[in-house]
């Protein structure tokens, strides 16, 4: 039977089109992949191809024609053997295209409007530590160490790669000793190319294998940070949940001391915004050890933001055989009643200084760690509103489109009731960050400013 | 398979000629020996014909629905390829791995993915292979070794260098293939990847298929290097430059590399010559070439068309059986097309599933 040739959608916006010549006439003989037709599209002039040989029976839309809907029929072919009379005569079905194509819904433009809701999730409780669990006294640098170390006797799937992971025992040694336990097979240095061997960690886990790959410093992960979120956080997704990619990224984020704009800065709004990732920013030497053991069994890929400057102090972690904690849950470091700080990474420690010098003053503030900013535990932060009515975020970074902002915003849409004050974000000065001593000093985010911060949401 | 770099000896009349000419196609350190023409037996030769048909009439089926409105966004077609991705995949066993760009559908077809999900993943359905949610660009089957479909120009051959990575960790014997583009290999993390795949001795092919065209640029416009097998030389990986018109090419070029590169000696790099008939994609009006130079190639250097000669000079395939095939195949098409229409969208749950494995 003839085959009807509708005009084609020749680009995703095309709509309708004019055609603007026929380059066969009824009776040619037509090749597959003949030009037989030029269609100007609402971009370009493109040519329409024949895809099947045959003969033209019938032209139905005469060349000039304009505004001709995409999927009317504007020709019929006879096909080999077949009468070209016949063809020519055969019905030709009304657009079939605009009823049969599959009508393009707009976008909700809200979530609230989705036809199902998002699943909410319940972040678990931190594991229990059984009474007269020793505790002994770790750097965070120690903690990592011990974290990578236990998962890679655990796993051999697990290995480290990173520029100076192995024979250099790690940039800021926090690999020190894994060269020596697992050997070069596992541990690995390898040149100067982020985006090289982020790429690389990324197809080993798609692989198979569980990567740690570290950054010397998350601002050289920029090279890199396609990789991060094209590759490993969309995957899962776009394969419709057949293939993983369970990698931890991981290295010093943040301000470290006098190293300027380049090497100074917080990358956790950035990765926190992005669908797919896990990311993780501890404090503490104990939530070091456990979210980075946590982060390396996760199915999914994970960014893990440490702390140049947190690296050397030292904590007490809890002496188990298996510390993993819960990823998604913040930690309340510190009761209180008056105002809740939030913070996370280096931050927590400027808002427990300050919540001290608030106590002094007769202010109980109570502080809490995010740990997890991402899945943001909006819970603990709302469950604190609800007792203390008054919030502030203490955040090392800039102030736009930041955690701190965040938290804002979900103070405002689920915790507005509670507020009785708005709420405050303290958070560095919006600058690259200045070399100067004095000057990067008053860049940087300051306890002084947080218990200012304190009374005035107290209006004290 | 011959392994040392010298040239394998006699077979040629003219040696000599022959040769030279081979040597301007080889990178000048130690390389796989220049493969001579695959004898394939008319079964192999049958299944190659088969394979790069189904290719072609799936992707011709595929811009029929794109201009149907039935296949959105970008479509990226693979018809003039085919004899590239066909070849190669012949000559790897069950465990290899392979990764590609955004021109993805013919390489699935050649892994034995079955068309139906394929396709109707490029209509955006519930029966699509990522679920309708990865798009043309976006597929993967890890189950059949094809670890993507992936939309970012280069991506793919840090990743893929990286599942060679997995391969000789887990010391399993498997080789990872990465095919990327003439396009790709202007990316800096290509070379990056080169690097490292050297140093480590990865058991990686790297096979870019010159196409000739970036979107709308030319090789020579693009590339300070257009003799794009060199490309490797300064990482020391060995190149080899194929026709990538003539599927038996391929397959002798795969075999070489894939021997190579299971021997423990590092990568390989394959450039194959092809050409696109198509636009870059479905709304890419390709008016950066003439009309005659893409009719030259369909004319004379069709690799489907080249491979039925074969079939029929061999005087052991009829132009019935021949026939027989292409119904055979454009039957599986209109299977594949009519499960791609008929299959129903996806289910709206399925907005929030898989954006994370574990629920936290």
């Amino acid at each position: 039977m003839a085959t009807e040739i509708f005009l084609p959608a020749m680009s995703p916006t095309m709509e309708e089109g004019t055609l603007a010549k026929w380059l066969v006439k009824e009776g040619d003989t037509i090749k597959a992949g003949q030009v037989i037709a030029e269609i100007e599209t609402d971009k370009a002039t493109m040519e329409l191809e024949a895809d099947d040989a045959g003969v033209v029976a019938r032209l139905l839309v005469p060349g000039g024609a304009e505004g001709v809907k995409v999927g009317t029929p504007i020709a019929l072919v006879a096909e080999e053997g077949e009468s070209v009379a016949a063809a020519a005569a055969a019905p030709v079905a009304p657009a079939p295209v605009a009823t049969a194509a599959p009508a393009v819904s707009a976008p909700a433009p809200v979530a609230a409007s989705a036809p199902v809701a998002a699943p909410v999730l319940v972040a678990k409780a931190d594991p229990a530590i059984p009474a007269g669990t020793p505790m002994v006294k770790m750097t965070v640098r120690e903690a990592l160490r011990d974290a990578m170390a236990e998962e890679m006797r655990r796993d051999d799937r697990v290995f480290v790669m990173g520029e100076e992971v192995a024979q250099y025992q790690g940039a800021y040694k926090v690999t020190q000793g894994l060269l020596d336990m697992f050997g070069p097979d596992r541990v690995i240095d390898t040149p100067i190319t982020e985006h090289g061997f982020a790429g690389i960690g990324a197809g080993a886990a798609m692989g198979g294998l569980k990567p740690v790959i570290e950054f010397m410093t998350f601002n050289f992960a920029m090279q890199a940070i396609d990789h991060i979120i094209n590759s490993a956080a969309k995957t899962n997704y776009m394969s419709g949940g057949q293939m993983r990619c369970p990698i931890v990224f991981r290295g010093p984020n943040g301000a470290a001391a006098r190293v300027g704009a380049q090497h100074s800065q917080n990358y956790g709004a950035w990765y926190a915004a992005v669908p797919g990732l896990i990311v993780l920013a501890p404090y503490d030497a104990a939530d070091a050890k456990g979210l980075l053991k946590a982060a390396i069994r996760s199915p999914d890929p994970v960014v893990f933001l440490e702390n140049e400057l947190l690296y050397g102090r030292t904590f007490e972690v809890p002496q188990m055989d298996d510390y993993v904690l819960p990823i998604g849950k913040a930690r309340i470091m510190r009761e209180g009643t008056d105002v809740t700080l939030v913070g996370y990474s280096i931050a927590v420690g400027v808002a427990l200084e300050a919540a001290d010098k608030l106590a002094a003053e007769g202010i109980s503030a109570e502080v809490i760690d995010l740990r997890s900013l991402r899945p943001l535990d909006r819970a603990t932060v709302l469950t604190s509103l609800k007792k203390t009515n008054r919030l502030v975020v203490v955040e090392e970074g800039w102030p736009q489109c930041s955690i701190a902002s965040e938290i804002a915003a979900i103070c405002m849409e689920d915790g507005f009731d509670d507020l009785d004050a708005p709420v405050l974000r303290v958070t560095d000065v919006d600058v690259p960050l200045p070399y100067a001593n004095n000057l990067e000093k008053m860049a940087l985010v300051k306890v002084d400013d947080v218990v200012a911060a304190a009374r005035r949401v107290c209006y004290r | 398979m011959a392994k040392s770099p010298a040239k394998p000896s006699g077979g040629a009349k003219n040696k000599a000629a022959t040769d030279a000419h081979d040597h301007l196609r080889t990178t000048r350190i130690p390389a796989p020996a220049y493969p001579q023409t695959y004898k394939a037996s008319v079964d192999e030769l049958k299944q190659f014909y088969r394979e790069m048909l189904l290719i072609r009439r799936f992707e011709e089926r595929a811009g029929q629905m794109y201009g149907l409105g039935l296949i959105g966004g970008f479509c990226h077609l693979y018809i003039g390829q085919e004899a590239v991705v066909v070849g190669i995949q012949s000559a790897l066993r069950k465990g290899d791995s392979i990764i590609t760009g955004y021109r993805d559908h013919g390489h699935m077809l050649a892994c034995g993915i079955d068309p139906k999900p394929v396709m109707a993943e490029l209509t955006g359905r519930a029966g699509g292979i990522s679920r309708g949610k990865g798009g043309s660009m976006h597929m993967f089957a890890v189950d059949h070794g094809f670890y993507g479909g992936h939309g970012i120009v280069g991506a793919q051959v840090s990743l893929g260098t990286g599942l060679a990575f997995a391969h000789k960790y887990k010391k399993d014997g498997g080789v990872a293939v990465t095919y990327f583009g003439d396009g790709a290999s202007n990316q800096g993390q290509v070379y990056e990847s080169f690097n490292m795949a050297e140093l480590w001795k990865l058991p990686v092919i790297y096979v870019i298929e010159n196409n000739q065209y970036a979107m709308g640029t030319s090789v020579n416009r693009a590339s300070a290097e257009d003799q794009l097998f060199r490309r490797g030389e300064s990482f020391r990986i060995p190149g080899l430059q194929i026709n990538g018109m003539d599927v038996c090419e391929v397959r002798a070029a795969a075999d070489e590399a894939v021997a190579w590169v299971r021997a423990g000696k590092g990568p390989v790099l394959l450039e194959m010559k092809t050409y696109r008939y198509r636009g870059h994609s479905m709304s890419d009006p390709a008016k950066y070439r003439s009309k005659e130079e893409v009719e030259q190639v369909r004319e004379h250097s069709d690799p489907i068309e080249g491979c039925k000669k074969r079939l029929l000079e061999s005087g052991r395939v009829t132009e019935e059986e021949l026939k027989a095939i292409d119904k055979e195949i454009r039957a599986l098409v209109a299977e594949a097309a009519d499960f791609a229409q008929n299959s129903p969208e996806p289910d709206p749950a399925e907005l929030y599933t898989d954006v994370l494995v574990e629920a936290y």
